[in-house]
């Protein structure tokens, strides 16, 4: 008989608050309720044998209450985005959209796996889409590697050239004509929240 | 005649402009109507909804409300893209609440979306619209003896599967056998390329694309299709640093699907971009050199 069940920590309380509302919105999201703790999530990911945590245990221990822990795990920043999760999940929990909706609190939240900056491509990349409307993926690149790892920079250079000689990585990025109307966009969308 | 709006997106811009010009030249070839939705916008992609999420679909939703207005189906190669604008579409039509909210965010442009636009592969497209029996009745050089593994990767098929099997994708087969390719059995067909781990865990990625070789070597395939710029480009651009890794010695050419439609109706390796690869499909390039004789 379960009658005396502690609080949860103030900290870990918001963040489950916060939680639920971003599984209450997306389709199918409130299917996290029913995950068994099969793994068949972990034993589908190409990418689990990576992570610090696996996907099932994710769940588990959002259910035991440590949810800060997943947060601070590689595993939400390792997602390839690749939904083998999602389709072989036997009680249909949207996996892929949950790591997201955890990504989203991670962000808000500013908590982050320590020495695993993967959520400045995130950054970078939001910040070139409102520059010029469409993604320009060398600066992508020269950026998430000038404030990650440095070395990177030059030992994909060969690689990077290889690209331009052929017409395959534009020096000068392409903007949009119409650039105000998609900052209006945004600038009322944002404000509505991080959603 | 069909008709479609075109929706390049970012990579097809640079890193895949060889797919971008195979598939209009191989449209445009086939008699169906690509018209470029004006000023689109990048969709965001993934990283852009999972983090922000009403912007995220707000700024892919003024491509789709741009192209309402065209009365057309939207053709999108990109396999990101795809999803992402589906993905839009889907859940505009399930959260009335935040529907209106994005529309509140377009009206600041001047736009509105409330007329659900179709979103399609181009893959689906020339399989499902067109026919495999009217492409078939177009190819001028068969491509026989040419021996292709089809990748299809994770998001032309997950997480709906809205064309084709989940699992077991048979779109690019089915097309690929059309145009005379022999289509080799190719178990990773849906398996992941790691995406965008290329650039933030490289080791990773590294890893993944080599199972996706070694797969198409121990099934003897001269090249492997695809479908997407990302898987293209991890398999391509990053071979050489996978034999460096793992001690192989891959020379796997990486086509788009679209080039061998291309080349199959007799169309040159310059005018649909595989002249760009980094890998020189050879066969392929030997079939076209054939017809020109």
């Amino acid at each position: 008989m379960i009658d005396r069940l502690e609080p949860f920590p103030k900290e870990e309380a918001e963040l489950r608050a916060a939680f639920w509302e971003q599984v209450g919105s997306f389709p199918e999201g409130y299917k996290i309720k029913r995950c068994l703790q099969c793994g068949t999530c972990t034993g589908t990911c190409p990418v689990s044998y990576a992570m610090d945590i696996t996907p099932r245990q994710a769940i588990a221990l959002f259910r035991a209450g440590h949810i800060e822990d997943v947060l601070h795990s590689r595993t939400i920043w390792l997602c390839a985005s690749c939904y083998s999760c999602t389709v072989r999940c036997p009680v249909g929990i949207r996996v892929t959209d949950t790591l997201y909706a955890l990504k989203r609190i991670a962000m808000e939240q500013k908590i982050y796996p320590p020495k695993f900056p993967v959520h400045t491509l995130s950054r970078v990349f939001i910040n070139n889409v409102y520059k010029y409307g469409r993604n320009y993926e060398l600066g992508l690149g020269i950026r998430y590697f000038l404030s990650t790892n440095i070395v990177k920079l030059f030992t994909n250079i060969g690689y990077a050239w290889s690209m331009i000689r052929r017409g395959r990585l534009g020096l000068i990025p392409k903007k949009l004509k119409n650039i105000n109307q998609m900052h209006a966009i945004i600038k009322k969308a944002n404000e509505f929240g991080e959603g | 005649m069909l008709e479609y709006a075109y929706y390049p997106g970012c990579s097809l811009e640079h890193t895949a402009s060889p797919y971008d010009k195979s598939i209009r030249a191989v449209f445009d070839a086939l008699g169906i109507g690509l018209h470029e939705i004006e000023d689109w916008n990048c969709c965001g992609a993934t990283m852009y909804m999972s983090v922000k999420k009403i912007v995220g679909y707000a700024i892919s939703a003024r491509n789709l409300a741009i192209a309402q207005n065209m009365g057309m189906q939207i053709c999108v190669p990109c396999s990101s893209c795809y999803t992402i604008l589906r993905k839009t579409n889907r859940h505009i039509a399930w959260d009335l609440k935040e529907r209106a909210k994005i529309n509140e965010a377009l009206k600041a442009a001047d736009l509105s979306y409330d007329t659900f636009v179709e979103v399609r592969h181009p893959l689906n497209i020339l399989v499902t619209d067109v026919g495999l029996e009217f492409i078939a009745s177009k190819v001028t050089n068969p491509l026989d003896g040419i021996k292709v593994a089809p990748y299809y990767g994770c998001q032309i098929v997950r997480p709906h599967g809205y064309f084709d099997d989940v699992d077991d994708p048979v779109k690019m087969d089915q097309l690929l056998s059309a145009l005379g390719a022999e289509v080799v059995d190719y178990p990773t067909k849906v398996r992941c390329c790691g995406g965008m781990l290329m650039t933030t865990q490289e080791d990773v990625a590294l890893a993944l694309n080599l199972t996706l070789l070694e797969a198409a070597v121990d099934n003897n395939a001269d090249m492997i299709a695809t479908a997407c710029p990302l898987c293209q480009m991890n398999l391509e651009a990053y071979q050489s640093k996978i034999n460096k890794a793992f001690h192989q010695n891959f020379h796997m050419p990486i086509v788009y699907f679209s080039h061998l439609v291309g080349i199959a109706l007799g169309l040159k390796p310059k005018a649909i971009g595989s002249d760009k690869l980094l890998i020189e499909p050879e066969k392929l390039n030997a079939k076209a050199r054939e017809v020109s004789v």
